[in-house]
């Protein structure tokens, strides 16, 4: 996405007030702290910050666009079959019993605990999926050099709205946890659910790594044919 | 790191004064009186006027799930030789005196030293926004990305209550079930994560520019 910064045209009836000098749309407001600056793309690799609050606004990465579509197809994969294999297992005693995530998820069976359940598989399972898809049908368009899909700008906004509520990664370090609370209980071990998750947490925080917003934002801008 | 242009002067201007209405989902700036980000399509709000109203009936909420989520059990062990449920801080001090302090550690930090702080940390940026304070807007900033990052590694603990529940089911030998705590931890850490999410931050620098005009005065 290095060619994001290219100029876009302003067919919006709305544009053409200027501040700073210049018309709207070249400018950009910290979403922290509201600052005004002139929106400069930084050379690749390189990031604009917010020097009121530090705020990282722009941060172009090289080959950011096909990296986040590998990374995320590879996530989505990962979450799939993660939800098949066992996470745990466990032994005592001759007997023996494993989970999968979606045990996990519904592990709380009853009454309002269900619905404990339910956010939890949404959290864990659903909320990371539903990201990851929308992330694709957004980019792959743009770095196929194609115009945006349509809703990508709505997409997009859903994909960072629901940042927060994507706990895989929290998922994963709770099963450590776990495996020491119970040590003296019986015996655990991790089935191959807990190491796809370990992978899936290091690719997500590289993801969210990689992706310049403001970069995305620029390149949506493009007019659908 | 890069810097940026800053517009060629060295007073900053903020979207607000320079009569524009700034977009908090994508960054882009509107005509003040404009409704909805053309761009991505959120509501577009100069500062978000209700926002320290809705940040304490999240904050109370979360507060009130918090107390039974002290009180009440989180997990109900049952092996062939006894019963027992653990409080949150029960859990960890046992988990203590089987040696293994770092986890025991975790779980209090987690589920203790990290909910608290972020009550008195929303309190304060919730106050210092109505009120100011000494606090350098910068390191108030600071507080919020700390309460806003940190937050959701909360739900660590009904996580691993999810995954026991799930795991030990071995009939008579051993088995877990969740407590009614885990569902009221699990929302305290939702509304604190709301009561977070609805703080307006450019309240800190609003306050901080206008005493700072008053000084020059
Ligand atoms: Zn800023
Ligand atoms: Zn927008």
């Amino acid at each position: 996405m290095t060619d994001a910064a290219a100029s876009l045209d302003t067919d919006d009836p709305r544009a053409g007030r200027t501040a700073l000098g210049h018309p709207l749309e070249e400018l950009i407001a910290c979403p922290s702290c509201d600052a005004l600056y002139v929106a400069q793309m930084p050379p690749v690799g390189g990031r604009a910050v917010c020097d009121r609050c530090h705020t990282v606004l722009i941060s172009p990465k090289r080959k950011a666009g096909m990296r986040i579509i590998a990374l995320t197809v590879a996530v989505l994969i990962l979450v799939v079959s993660a939800m098949f294999f066992p996470f745990l297992d466990i032994h005592r005693l001759g007997l023996g019993n494993s989970a999968s995530i979606l045990d996990a998820a519904t592990a709380f069976e009853t009454g309002p605990m269900a619905l404990l359940g339910l956010a939890t598989a949404a959290v864990i399972v659903v909320v990371p999926l539903v990201r990851m898809l929308l992330i694709l049908y957004v980019l792959t368009p743009v770095v196929f050099d194609r115009p945006p899909a349509r809703h990508a700008r709505r997409a997009f906004r859903w994909s960072q709205e629901l940042k927060p509520w994507s706990m895989a990664e929290i998922f994963a370090i709770g099963c450590a946890v776990a495996l020491v609370k119970v040590a003296d209980l019986a015996q655990i071990g991790f089935g191959p659910a807990f190491w796809m998750f370990s992978v899936l947490v290091v690719i997500v925080l590289f993801n969210d790594n990689y992706l310049c917003t403001w970069s995305v934002w620029k390149s949506l801008e493009r007019p659908r044919e | 790191m890069v810097g940026m242009e800053v517009s060629g002067t060295s007073a900053r201007v903020t979207a607000r004064e320079a009569g524009l209405v700034a977009c908090r989902a994508c960054a882009r700036v509107w005509p003040a009186e404009t409704e909805r980000c053309g761009r991505c399509g959120a509501r577009l709000v100069s500062r978000d006027t209700a926002s320290l109203q809705k940040v304490w009936a999240w904050w109370i909420a979360g507060l009130v799930c918090y107390i039974p989520a002290n009180l009440y059990p989180m997990l109900v062990t049952e092996t062939l030789v006894q019963s027992s449920s653990n409080t949150i801080v029960g859990g960890a001090v046992e988990i203590a005196h089987h040696g293994a302090y770092g986890i025991a550690a975790i779980i209090l930090i987690a589920s203790v030293l990290i909910p608290v702080g972020k009550f008195m940390a929303i309190a304060f940026l919730a106050i210092s926004a109505r009120r100011g304070s000494h606090v350098p807007p910068t390191r108030r900033q600071h507080v919020y990305e700390i309460v806003e990052f940190i937050g959701r590694w909360s739900m660590i603990d009904v996580f691993v209550v999810a995954i026991l529940s799930a795991l030990v089911q071995l009939s008579s030998v051993a088995s877990i079930t969740p407590g009614p705590a885990a569902l009221t931890f699990a929302l305290s850490v939702v509304f604190t994560m709301l009561s977070a999410q609805s703080f307006d931050s450019r309240l800190i620098w609003d306050r901080a520019r206008k005493n700072r005009r008053d000084d020059t005065q």
